[in-house]
Formats: C-alpha cells, structure tokens, sequence
C-alpha cells in the first residue's frame, strides 16, 4: 500500500490570548492520501485556517508529528522550512497575494527564481502554466488589471508552476462572485484529476466543499469525518 | 534580476511619496554639502599655505607693529631665504559692506614669495613701476567690476585719511583654493603717506612673511628669528604660515563648530524622515512578505528588499543632492562676494554627501528590514484580511 503525503499525528496547538493558553486543535491525527482533494469545514474559530497553516508548514503545533511525503516537516529549521515550501507546497489565498508591482508573468515566475531553472526554461513553465489556467493573453497584466477571478488563476498559476505535489488553498472561492468561484473550483479539480495533485481546501461554500472528494468538519478542535453537508452548522 | 525589479517598481510604487522622500534627501544633502563646503572656506588659508613660509608678528598682539629693522636682522638669519613686509590695510571701498582683504606688501619681495599669484604679461611690471598701483585678485576684480587702468579709492580706518590707488594687475590663482579675493599694493606707498600724515606710525610693519630654504627647518628658523628679538620691546612671535591661519579659524571656533553640528542636525533629521516613510511602507507590505516568506524566499531575501528599495530612495537623493551642491555652491559664492574667498565643493565634502545619504538609507531601514524578516507568516498574511 502506498503511504499517504501526509501523515498527522496527535497535533496539539493552542494560541495565547490575553496571558491565557486557548486550545485550538487538540489531538488531531488523520491522513491525506495522495491524489486525495480533501475539503476542511467547520465554524468560523474552529482552526481550519490553523490547521491548513500547519500542513503547509507555516505555522508550527504546539506538540505532535506532521509527515509530508515522509518529512516531519515539524522538525525542520525555519530556513528548512522556507526551502521545503518552495518545492513541496502551491498557496492559493482566499485574496490571491500577488504582488501588486509585478505583472500576471512575473508573479508566476517569481517561485521559479528560487530553483535553479535557467530563464528560458522559467519562461516555458510561466507560459505553460498560465496556458493551463486560461490567462496566456494576460501575462503581462498587473494584478490591478485583472478581475478577481482572474487573480485568482493567477494565484493558482503561481501556485502549479513549481509542480508541487500538495497545494493548500485558503478559502479560493471566498472572495469571487458565482461564476469566478465556479472557474476556480473546476481548475483545482482539474489540477487534481489530470495532473494528480494533493489538495487541502478550507472553505465555507458548500459548493465549493461538493467538489472535494473527502470532506474533515473540525469543530472546537476535533476532527470529523462529513458526509452530509447540509447537517453541519459552518458559520 | 527579479529583485532588483522589485526593488524599482516597490520605489516607485507611491509616487508622490517617494518624490517627496527624495526631495527631502536632496535637500539634507545639499545643506549639509553648502555647510561643510562653508566650513572648509574657513579653512581656506591655512589648506593654501606653503610650507616653505613662515609668519612674524608682534608676541604680544597682531594688533601691535614691530619696528621696520627687524626686517634686515630677519633676513641675516641663516636659512632665510626672503623676507617681506605685510600690513593689514582695512580700508573701506565705497561701503563698509563691500568688504575685501588689503594688505600693503614689499612687493618685489611678496610676489616672489608666492608664486601661486599668477600674472598675465606685463601686468606684474607694471605694478612694481607705479608705487600708487594696486594689484587684484580675479574674484575681486569680478564682484566689483574693476579692471587695469581704474582708480580704487579708499577710505582708510586703521591708516585714516582717503586715499586712491590704480588697478595696475589682476591676479588668477595658480589653483582654485587659491584666494583671488585679496588686492594688494605697495608697503612703501603706505609708509611714505604715514611719514607725512602721522609720523610716529611711520616705519611700523603688522607681519613680516619670511621665506626659508628648507620646509623640514622651520621650527629652528622660528626660534631662531625669536631669539634675535627677546628682552626687546617688540618681542616676536614666529610660526608656519598654516599655524598662522588656523590662528585665525581658532577665533571664530565657535562658529565653525556651530556649523558642522547643524549640518549633522540635519542629515539626522532627514533620517527620522525616511525612517518613517520606510516604517510605513515595511507596515503597508507585512502580508506581501508574508506571502514571499510563505512562497519559500528567506528572511533575509525579505529584507533585502527592504533595505534595496530604502537604498535605491536614499542613492537617489544623495545624487540629486550633490548635482545640486555645484551650481548652487557657485550661486551662493556669487552672492557673498568676498566673504569667502575660496567656496570650493571639495571631493571630500561630496564623498560625505554620499555616505551619510547611504548611512541614512541603511539607517532608516534597519528597524522595518528587521521587522519585515521577523514577521510570522500567519501573522503577516492576517494583516491582508
């Protein structure tokens, strides 16, 4: 049997709020196979974001193991750290971060300049990339030029492009009208059904929740499995 | 590539900010260049000094003259090599506000002495021939006008009475910290008028310049003038020409040393500043390094951006700011007339420009570098939202 990308076991992570310890995730373990499109939901609080972060290795938990592709990524150095989310993980944001000052091309490139691809060999995997996501006319864009569904592509192009095999997504769909959020859920769809990839999506919309192939609720720190979308309270 | 594309479009992002960042460096950069370049006219004379000149004068004051006979026991001295008598005129040229340095000089002596005053064809000749001729610098000549062949009156203050001199010479300065701002006329001119207007103050020199063979002898060619004139009633007082100078600086200390604090003042105020516009602009961008951080790039990648955009403003500044000294060192000179009579922008004044332009750049981006490379992904990404 192949192993599962991530392997979590006994997360523990509590943050300080006025001098008081305040537990956010207690004794989480649970897997995420590969190829899997896993849905997190549960109540605003509940640590969804939280517990993304610690997948993605930007955050760390307070005790337990987090085993990527076979890495406990919780015991590497923050410069370890840094190098494994360049080539591991893609981010898609719930507001994008692109970088306002560069254009659509160079903020998909801008991960690229951290591998030692030459610049030609950058510019075909941009060009590819933003092909994939509908955007080829637009590389030369800037963010302020672009509508936000497109930045979001964008964001997604950006987060593809290192060809990584987990991408974690914040809320994609949280700031788009209808007809974007429906553009950027069936590229995530895509990006996992054609070209495999892993990926953890924390989201509110249950639309965006019944393109996932497995659903986790996480509600004051514990995690469960869903399958009735419609019985869970998610505000 | 990226990051200095980064650095340049992060600059230029909010333009009128950063215009008026710049502006202000340029304008710290200017004041301080126009400060020190202040400064160093006050230094003027003792930088253009020989070392091969000596200054004699009254032990007790400058104030005080010594007898005219000294000049010929000076001379005796071995290793002396000319001497030449030198009296502060102070004479007032149609305003005391125009005023300009008048020495009466041995001439045949002086100019010998200080080949850095250059002539042009017969003019020298022409001085030496005229015991009413006067001979000026190009500065001086420039500010007021004169040319050979005018009538220069002057009122007198210390040697009273009114008296006129023609232009005979104009001067240019061997190099450019050479003082064109001075005129000069014949010693025996003034002592001959003296003799016939008050008697007792005939034969009286202010300063004996004397001229040595050998630079590396001037102490014990000052010692030597000294003891020829002990348990006198003129006793002297010799030194180097540059210790002679900074004789002057010294009584205006204060000054001088109000001056370079306020253009340090300044330049630290142009740092609050920038510092400020950096803290701004590293608090505005906390969750775009959080995402360059979440993408992989370091923390010091982070704040090197910091620091190249803060450098980039900086540099540009200190560049405008010592383009600008120039002309506007020139302007200010023009408008002083002869009150500086060497205002050069000198390679060490611009080389303080851009050092404390970067010194400022650095400066102001140390606490929002070190912030934008501490900033906790999470943290930084919630400052978006």
């Amino acid at each position: 049997m192949t192993r599962a990308l991530i392997e979590a076991r006994n997360i523990f992570k509590s943050y300080r709020r006025g001098g008081q310890a305040v537990p956010v995730l207690h004794d989480l373990s649970f897997d995420v196979q590969r190829g899997d499109f896993l849905g997190l939901m549960g109540p605003s609080g509940s640590g969804k974001s939280t517990l993304l972060n610690l997948l993605a290795g930007i955050d760390k938990p307070d005790a337990g193991a987090i085993l990527v592709d076979g890495v406990d990524i919780t015991q590497l150095s923050e410069s370890e750290l840094a190098d494994w989310r360049a080539g591991a993980v893609g981010f898609v944001f719930q507001f994008y971060n692109l970088m306002p000052v560069l254009t659509a091309f160079e903020n998909v490139e801008l991960p690229l300049t951290l591998t030692p691809l030459s610049r030609r060999a950058r510019r075909e995997h941009v060009a590819a990339a933003l092909r994939l996501v509908g955007l080829a006319d637009r590389m030369e864009h800037y963010p302020s030029e672009l509508s936000g569904g497109q930045q979001q592509r964008v964001a997604i192009a950006r987060a593809l492009v290192t060809d990584p095999k987990l991408i974690v997504a914040d809320e994609p769909t949280g700031d788009l009208d209808r007809q974007s959020a429906a553009e950027v859920l069936a590229l995530l769809d895509q990006l996992n059904v054609q070209f495999g990839k892993t990926i953890v999506m924390v989201t509110h919309d249950r639309r965006a929740a019944e393109r996932a192939h497995a659903i986790k609720y996480l509600d004051k720190g514990e995690l469960s499995e869903g399958e009735d979308l419609h019985e869970r309270s998610l505000y | 590539m990226q990051f200095f594309k980064l650095v340049a479009r992060n600059a230029l992002r909010h333009k009128l900010r950063t215009g008026l960042t710049v502006l202000g460096l340029v304008i710290a950069v200017l004041s301080f260049g126009l400060l020190q370049t202040v400064v160093g006219a006050w230094y003027a004379g003792a930088n253009a000094a020989a070392p091969d000149r000596l200054v004699t004068r009254n032990a007790i004051s400058l104030v005080f003259p010594m007898p005219l006979h000294y000049r010929e026991k000076i001379r005796a001295v071995p290793g002396v090599k000319r001497v030449g008598a030198a009296n502060w005129f102070g004479g007032i040229y149609q305003d005391p506000k125009k005023f300009f340095p008048q020495f009466a000089v041995d001439a045949a002596q002086y100019f010998d002495m200080y080949p850095e005053y250059r002539f042009a064809g017969d003019e020298k000749r022409a001085f030496l021939r005229d015991r009413r001729g006067a001979v000026v610098g190009r500065k001086l000549a420039d500010t007021y006008g004169f040319r050979v062949g005018d009538t220069l009156p002057l009122r007198g203050t210390i040697f009273p009475g009114d008296w006129s001199f023609t232009v005979r010479a104009i001067y240019d300065g061997a190099e450019a910290r050479t003082d064109t701002s001075q005129m000069f006329f014949h010693w025996d001119y003034l002592n001959e008028t003296m003799k016939r207007r008050v008697p007792r103050r005939a034969d009286q020199v202010g300063v004996f310049v004397v001229q040595i063979a050998d630079p590396a002898r001037s102490a014990e060619i000052s010692q030597a003038v000294d003891a020829q004139f002990r348990n006198s009633s003129a006793e002297t007082l010799t030194e180097t020409e540059k210790a002679f100078q900074l004789g002057f600086v010294a009584m205006t200390e204060a000054i001088v040393v109000g001056i370079r604090v306020v253009s340090f003042v300044v330049v630290f105020i142009i740092l609050a500043v920038m510092a400020n516009t950096m803290a701004m602009t590293s608090r505005e961008r906390l969750a775009e390094y959080a995402t360059l951080k979440a993408l992989g790039f370091a923390p010091g990648y982070v704040a090197a951006l910091v620091f190249g955009e803060s450098l980039a403003i900086a540099a540009a500044g200190g560049l405008l700011g010592v383009a600008c000294t120039f002309p506007v060192a020139a302007w200010f000179s023009t408008q002083t007339g002869t009150l500086f009579p060497v205002l050069e922008v000198s390679p060490t004044t611009v080389a303080l420009q851009l050092a404390c332009a970067i010194a400022v750049g650095v400066a102001a981006a140390v606490l929002p570098g070190r912030r934008a490379a501490r900033v906790r992904i999470v943290e930084g990404l919630r400052a978006l939202g």
